[in-house]
């Protein structure tokens, strides 16, 4: 890979954004995990619980500031980075940026100070709706981001304005309920929830296996395990969502992540493994799962799948009709308002295909004078490097099954086994904690490598995204970042193992005294009052 | 959607240009005192105990207030596309300094007090100093070079391109009298925290923060006056050229701009907004006093009118020009050539108008939960404090 404007813009967008998205599912997730802890406070009064709510919400605040610091730089990248990007579509790409911010992080950042500085200044309910206004706040975040991440995979409701040299909107509703965007969202929030409960069940685990705060830690398991499994099935049915609604907009997207390079007749077998070859165009030593494919990328036994070389043709097509198009708006911008219908026709009839011409500018400034050579070269530039894409998919969704395994496993001995966990599960589950990350990030880089050499797809290149600058330029905000990132990483981190090693803050006077007032109507689950020392089983 | 005709696009642009306006003050005067306090902070609070307090009249609403930050950015990239590819990336390194303090600003705030350890805790101090003292100065350094024009060019197919490359783009644009509008613009943020400071804490913290107030306050007086000389006879301004076209096309390159011999000719066209300087001097020079008399309330809301004042003045001498180019002027971005398209800015301003209502009022609730002073009794028994 040379170091030029282009890459040097990509390994920085996807550094910074990578690493964005290691706080922002954390954030999802364990906001929504500490409104229920609290609501079942509030509902029961036990302090237990709102010590459960404290100490969560203190690990959320460390994570929380990382994420919003981290989510600064992405809302200014575009400008900084991608300057043609933003002026090509910053007229549709702006709206759910500026939504965001309006609906979403406005609501979350206000009442997240409220949520640490208003325990003594709120009544309980008061409270209690502050927590949800965050956890509220953080997820419609979600929906905005993603429903402008959504318009880059998927751009509809937009039309390119000759007089403006950019995309402008058509139809906001269409943006707002864009099927790829609704689908993304579901699927990534149902991601940040099973990483928050992959994350307090391993944390509580931990607490378990030193027998240190067992109450909180078993109420935290049953809390994390039920949240948690009802998230993992999630994750992975809105996950197959995802994949049909690739289907019907990214074609090629799709087949790379398959390897699949003829077309199948309907319907398409699944492969589970295999090697995909570039230079040879088949994937070798490949294992199928007949009709899977179908069933998941077109809800039918009967539709077809198209294969890569096929796509491949007919992006040169497009390719060509491009270059009609780029013809059409050079005499439109030339004319400037006394256009003939004819050449506006035309413009009407290929413009779709515009952004397959803007392919060839990495090859010859005017697209009208490329080679037949270099229309191929474009043509072929539609297909992302397949195996990373091949094996980043696999190893997703392998791991998005096995959060399913251990949500159940776990749901299931805290709902029938009496909360006792055998200790090689408690151990399991500490070693488990870093995988819903892996999984997040797995799953963003199929979505984002796989959309190459688009920034939005089928309409604009990476390549003619960037902004005029140098690779100096870049090269020292890319170490600039690198730099402070991995300081500030180090720092949470460290806090983060402090503040789990402490443990909860317990208010053990408050615990008793509320306890001694409701003796009368505490009983546990084996009908022993609540004061009974535990029993050797229930020991870890 | 045929909707959007109900508001004229040039109507529109003109909203959009004064909600740009509205965003800006509104980050100046919320996350400014942010800013102001921790630029402040070495200096005002001496102890541990004090640099909490003074930390956390900040603590609970720094957070919010930094979103308006993050939404004027948005709302430029929405309603100003332009703007937004122009500007963030001809200011790049700039950009990123500012990036870089307002990515360390909100973990000091979170990690300072999580340790009881000196050095650690001295690192952060310095940490929100440099995250407030920074972006303050250069904001002000920015619009003092907004005010000289920026040397870009659009290309026809609305590349931006600039003129000079990496630390040589960057260190034109710390020209003097860009540093001057920075000095002035990190006066008058740290004359707003101070008043804030003032206002939240007591004792010693308070006073202290008084009597460097009123140094910075007068620093921002003279600071203003003399960029307003400057800007009579230094610096030549822009005007747009006869073929105004106010609901056309958002393409820069469709209007012709000409040079004139300064911005403040348009005073004698328009006197009526000289009321904004008029307005920003007032305030400055009422903070000072109300700071010197120890007034509390109404010097912070004399502060707020002075940038409000301040920076309105800015908008209103360079109307209708947002970003004007010194390479090549027709590149310029007016507020008639750079806006999102009819729809785009109707249907952002529909959200603004049901949303800010409902940010006002719950911002407003929260500070009526947090009123009231902030002691070290406060600090030490929350443990939530930071």
């Amino acid at each position: 890979m040379e170091l030029d404007i282009v890459e040097l813009s990509r390994l920085q967008f996807a550094l910074t954004a990578m690493y964005h998205f290691l706080f922002v599912p954390l954030t999802l997730g364990l906001s929504i995990v500490i409104a229920i802890m609290e609501t079942v406070y509030v509902m029961t009064r036990r302090p237990i619980w709102r010590q459960m709510t404290k100490f969560w919400g203190l690990l959320f605040g460390i994570n929380f500031a990382i994420g919003v610091a981290t989510g600064i730089t992405m809302e200014f990248q575009f400008g900084m980075n991608w300057s043609y990007f933003s002026h090509y579509v910053g007229d549709i790409f702006g709206a759910p940026l500026a939504l965001e911010g309006l609906m979403a992080f406005f609501l979350e950042a206000t009442f997240v100070g409220l949520f640490f500085f208003g325990w003594d200044k709120l009544s309980r309910i008061g409270h209690l709706a502050v927590t949800w206004l965050v956890a509220i706040g953080s997820n419609f975040s979600a929906l905005w981001i993603l429903i402008a991440n959504g318009w880059m995979q998927n751009p509809v409701g937009a039309v390119f304005n000759p007089d403006t040299m950019r995309m402008e909107m058509t139809s906001f509703f269409d943006v707002m309920f864009n099927p790829v965007a609704q689908a993304k969202f579901v699927h990534t929030v149902s991601a940040g929830y099973v990483t928050a409960a992959v994350f307090v069940l391993g944390v509580s685990a931990w607490y378990l296996l030193k027998g240190r705060h067992v109450e909180l830690a078993r109420r935290s398991i049953t809390v994390a395990a039920s949240f948690g499994l009802a998230s993992a099935l999630s994750v992975v049915i809105l996950g197959d969502e995802s994949g049909y609604s690739a289907t019907l907009n990214q074609k090629m997207k799709l087949a790379a992540i398959e390897g699949m390079w003829e077309s199948e007749p309907a319907p398409a077998a699944f492969t589970v493994f295999g090697v995909p070859d570039q230079e040879a165009r088949e994937t070798k030593y490949a294992v199928h799962i007949p009709y899977v494919m179908g069933l998941i990328g077109t809800r039918s036994l009967t539709t077809d799948i198209p294969g890569i070389n096929d796509l491949l043709d007919v992006a040169q097509e497009r390719v060509r009709s491009g270059i009609i198009a780029y013809d059409a708006l050079m005499t439109i911008r030339k004319d400037r308002g006394n256009t003939s219908a004819d050449v506006r026709a035309t413009f009407e009839e290929h413009g779709n295909d515009l952004g397959y011409a803007f392919l060839l500018k990495r090859y010859v400034d005017d697209p009208r004078d490329a080679s037949e050579a270099q229309i191929a070269q474009a043509a072929n530039d539609t297909l992302p490097t397949v195996w990373p894409l091949f094996w980043s998919f696999r190893l997703m969704v392998a791991l998005g099954f096995s959060f399913i395994a251990v949500m159940a496993y776990f749901f299931w001995r805290s709902s029938f086994r009496g909360q006792v966990y055998p200790r090689w599960a408690l151990w399991g589950a500490v070693a488990v904690i870093p995988t819903p990350w892996i999984a997040a990030e797995l799953g963003w880089f199929v979505a984002e490598y796989g959309r190459q050499p688009w920034t939005v797809d089928g309409v604009l290149p990476t390549a003619l995204s960037v902004s005029h600058l140098s690779v100096q330029d870049l090269l020292l905000t890319l170490v600039g970042f690198i730099a402070f990132y991995t300081v500030l990483f180090i720092v949470e981190m460290g806090l983060m193992l402090k503040y789990i090693r402490k443990g909860p803050f317990e208010d053990v006077e408050e615990t008793e005294k509320w306890m001694a007032k409701h003796q009368h109507q505490l009983r546990t689950h084996d009908g022993k009052g609540p004061f009974a020392p535990l029993s050797e089983e229930q020991l870890p | 959607m045929i909707l959007h005709e109900l508001i004229d696009y040039d109507l529109l642009r003109i909203i959009w240009w004064a909600l740009l306006g509205v965003l800006l003050i509104g980050f100046a005067l919320t996350d400014g005192f942010d800013m102001g306090v921790g630029a402040l902070l070495p200096f005002v609070a001496k102890t541990d105990a004090e640099r909490r307090v003074v930390i956390n009249t900040v603590g609970p609403v720094w957070e919010g207030n930094q979103v308006w930050f993050i939404l004027g950015g948005g709302a430029i990239f929405a309603a100003w596309p332009p703007l937004y590819a122009v500007s963030f990336s001809g200011f790049y390194l700039a950009m990123f300094i500012i990036l870089a303090a307002l990515i360390v600003r909100p973990v000091a705030f979170k990690f300072r007090s999580k340790r009881q350890n000196v050095r650690w805790r001295k690192s952060w101090d310095w940490a929100l100093f440099a995250g407030g003292a920074v972006p303050a100065l250069i904001f002000g350094v920015a619009v003092g070079n907004v005010l000289q024009g920026v040397p870009f060019e659009l290309t026809p197919d609305l590349f931006a391109r600039y003129e000079g490359a990496f630390y040589a783009k960057f260190a034109g644009l710390l020209n003097p009298f860009a540093l001057l509008v920075g000095v002035m613009s990190l006066a008058m943020l740290v004359t707003h925290g101070a008043a804030w400071i003032s206002f939240k804490a007591e004792g010693v913290v308070a006073t202290r923060a008084r009597s460097m107030g009123t140094i910075s306050g007068l620093v921002t007086i003279g600071g203003y006056v003399l960029a307003g000389l400057w800007l009579a006879y230094g610096i030549s301004g822009y005007a747009l050229a006869e073929n105004i076209v106010p609901d056309g096309p958002s393409n820069p390159l469709y209007s012709d701009v000409v040079r004139t011999s300064s911005w403040l000719s348009v005073y004698g066209e328009r006197p009526w907004i000289a009321l904004a300087p008029g307005l920003g001097l007032l305030g400055m020079i009422m903070v000072v006093l109300g700071l010197r008399a120890g007034r509390e309330g109404s010097t912070l809301l004399w502060s707020k009118l002075g940038i409000f004042g301040a920076i309105s003045s800015v908008g209103l001498t360079m109307f209708p020009f947002i970003l004007p180019s010194s390479l090549d002027p027709r590149s310029s971005l007016t507020v008639w050539d750079s806006s999102s398209s009819h729809q785009t800015l109707f249907i952002m301003l529909v959200a603004t108008l049901i949303f800010m209502p409902i940010i006002l009022t719950y911002t407003a609730w929260v500070y009526r939960v947090l009123w009231g002073k902030v002691t070290e009794a406060d600090v030490t028994d929350n443990h939530s404090a930071y």
